[in-house]
């Protein structure tokens, strides 16, 4: 089988403190309940520099200046370990400070539903013009002109449901405006979530052609695999953001389309990606998205509350480039999958089961031969304060249960398997972002040292939240070695045949003999 | 406890009354175990949810308690908890969740 390959990966982080404050939908929630809070007047407080965040060693994991591993050797809490010499640029991809952010959000709207002060629109230009990533974009002359007085601004930010306000350092300098006067699909904070999803996801692919050797018109199809909805009323979900996206960074060879599984999106993405590719149908595809304000200060009462500082302060972004097998990017096994099924059953054991043990034992490949497993990446930092545990631990141990009852190790050694397959979670708390998708970077690179041979990629999502219904649901691939073998017949592997030929012979031969 | 998780507890407590109801619990930690035990039986601590100073006085166990597990059919139990046992610490969550009973129910 002439399986596809991962042949690179980018990944993104956006600082966003002044969306935390202003989007994040447990401060919004809270506004709404209770506008005189304690807790958002102590928030602001807490909120990093981008030179902490920059430091901050699980973001320096998240675009690959130190391996999770690496990671894991770094005394917790890593909120007061900083790396000192961190770099905003690191081997996957960037951190990228909130004022180019903004500005890259006007560069990526192409409805002019976007508004900035003036002096803050010529300085996020500035900055957007000699970024090597951000400099070639399509639209990126849109920062010359438009900038607004902020008394217009302030008056178009007062009137109710007109514009969503854009914030930096605590000023006002800009809004998003609604797209229709009464569409609620096209309302302005709408439009402010899906720009905000593109502006990272264009980030991601952008870093994507910088970091590898993937040129933007190679490309032959893109598959957008975020939580947002874009449309209007008549088609509320209809898409593309794929497409969108590809337009800006200038893949005038593709098309795409939008892939939902809530946090389970990225992984059925790639294995659908793997599938075309696998097929035939395309040469190139990317798998990418962008970040959600939503999620951003989540947990944000819990870590105000303990003294943290707020750790949810990233949007984060990834893409990813699966494409034609080349004999020696590691390879998508088609032919191990997991899926959790409509009839498999919702707990936690039912679902890990679905996803690990059912594609494993299928092709006879036990727990010991996968070398790293990629689960739910969280940042145990972010999730242990608000009473959510370790979750990739937790996951890891499951795993490491059901090898247990696989007949493959002792109860005793659980740790041990932990040690041995899993590591601590870096990834932001942004829904798909943290979902298998994160460690595929890394995977990929020990892969090409031979230092590991196989590693499962494992996406879950929680479905019931869209109250469609109570299903859970969840995929996961292998990603392993390339052995080198290309096919390159009609799916006939010709090697083969000459065995069995030649062994028909032999007997034959010893037939004839007696 | 989540909002509307508390609304339902509250909406089917008023509807069949405390005496017929337990809750079960599936928390895989202690603490937040405890504090759902202790939101439907004397009213939710955090002040969140519609259970806020409302006191149910539900019984609320964890499905690791033998009360509960002794109910279950040993190849269901086997088939999606087995797993779980091994994963977390089954005696602080029971003790956690016993005691908040203990304290907040008759």
């Amino acid at each position: 089988m002439n399986f596809a390959v991962i042949k690179g990966a980018s990944y993104g982080l956006i600082q966003a403190c002044n969306m935390v404050v202003h989007q994040g939908t447990t401060q919004t929630s809270e506004k709404r309940k209770n506008p005189d809070s304690e807790y958002l007047k102590k928030l602001p407080e807490q909120l990093r520099s981008f030179e902490e965040t920059v430091q901050y060693p699980p973001n320096q994991a998240y675009i690959g200046n130190i391996t999770p591993h690496e990671l894991a050797d770094i005394p917790r809490p890593w909120y007061e370990n900083p790396l000192e010499d961190a770099n905003r640029v690191g081997k996957y991809g960037e951190i990228m400070p909130e004022d180019e952010f903004i500005g890259l959000i006007k560069v990526v709207d192409v409805f002019d539903l976007v508004f900035l002060e003036k002096n803050f629109q010529e300085s996020a230009k500035e900055k957007i013009i000699i970024h090597p990533v951000l400099k070639d974009l399509k639209g990126v002359t849109k920062l010359e002109k438009d900038g607004m007085d902020i008394e217009e601004i302030e008056k178009i930010v007062q009137r109710e449901y007109a514009a969503e306000p854009i914030y930096y350092e605590h000023r006002l300098v800009g809004y998003v405006k609604k797209a229709h006067d009464y569409d609620q699909a096209l309302s302005a904070h709408v439009m402010f979530e899906n720009l905000v999803s593109k502006a990272s996801a264009v980030y991601a692919l952008a870093l994507l052609f910088q970091k590898t050797d993937l040129k933007a018109q190679e490309v032959d199809y893109i598959i957008e695999a975020s939580e947002e909805a874009c449309g209007d009323m008549n088609q509320r979900g209809g898409g593309n953001f794929a497409k969108a996206i590809g337009e800006v960074c200038g893949c005038v060879n593709a098309t795409g389309s939008d892939t939902r599984g809530f946090c389970a999106a990225p992984v059925h993405a790639l294995i659908e990606a793997a599938s075309l590719v696998q097929a035939g149908v395309y040469k190139n595809v990317v798998v990418l998205a962008g970040g959600a304000t939503a999620k951003l200060g989540m947990n944000g009462k819990e870590h105000v509350a303990k003294k943290l500082p707020v750790l949810e302060d990233l949007l984060g972004a990834f893409a990813v480039h699966v494409s034609e097998n080349d004999g020696i990017n590691p390879v998508i096994r088609t032919d191990v999958i997991g899926k959790h099924k409509i009839g498999s059953g919702g707990s936690p054991q039912a679902v890990t089961q679905a996803l690990v043990t059912e594609p494993l034992e299928k092709k006879g490949i036990k727990f010991s031969e996968i070398d790293m497993f990629a689960v739910e990446m969280q940042n145990p930092e972010i999730t242990e304060p608000a009473g959510a545990g370790d979750v990739p631990k937790a996951n890891y141990k499951m795993i490491a249960a059901l090898g247990v009852k696989q007949g493959e190790f002792d109860r005793a050694d659980i740790d041990n398997q932990v040690a041995r397959f899993g590591m601590p979670g870096f990834a932001p708390t942004q829904g798909h972002i943290p979902s298998g998708v994160p460690v595929i970077g890394y995977a990929r690179d020990m892969i090409m040292q031979g230092k590991i041979n196989k590693a499962m990629i494992i996406g879950k999502g929680s479905l019931f939240l869209g109250r469609l219904t109570h299903l859970f649901d969840g995929v996961s691939f292998v990603m392993e070695n390339n052995t080198g073998k290309v096919d390159v017949g009609t799916g006939v592997n010709k090697e083969e045949v000459r065995k069995i030929i030649a062994e028909a012979i032999r007997n034959l031969a010893g037939s004839l003999k007696t | 406890m989540d909002l509307e998780n508390q609304q339902r507890i509250k909406d089917l407590t008023d509807k069949y009354g405390n005496q017929n109801l337990i809750v079960v619990l599936g928390g895989a930690e202690a603490e937040a175990s405890g504090l759902a035990a202790e939101t439907v039986s004397n009213g939710d601590p955090t002040f969140a949810g519609p259970l806020a100073g409302v006191q149910l006085g539900l019984k609320a166990y964890h499905i690791f308690e033998d009360e509960i597990k002794n109910d279950v059919a040993p190849e269901v139990y086997e088939e999606h908890i087995s797993m779980m046992e091994m994963v977390l610490d089954v005696d602080e969550v029971i003790k956690e969740v016993k005691s908040i009973r203990e304290q907040y129910t008759r």
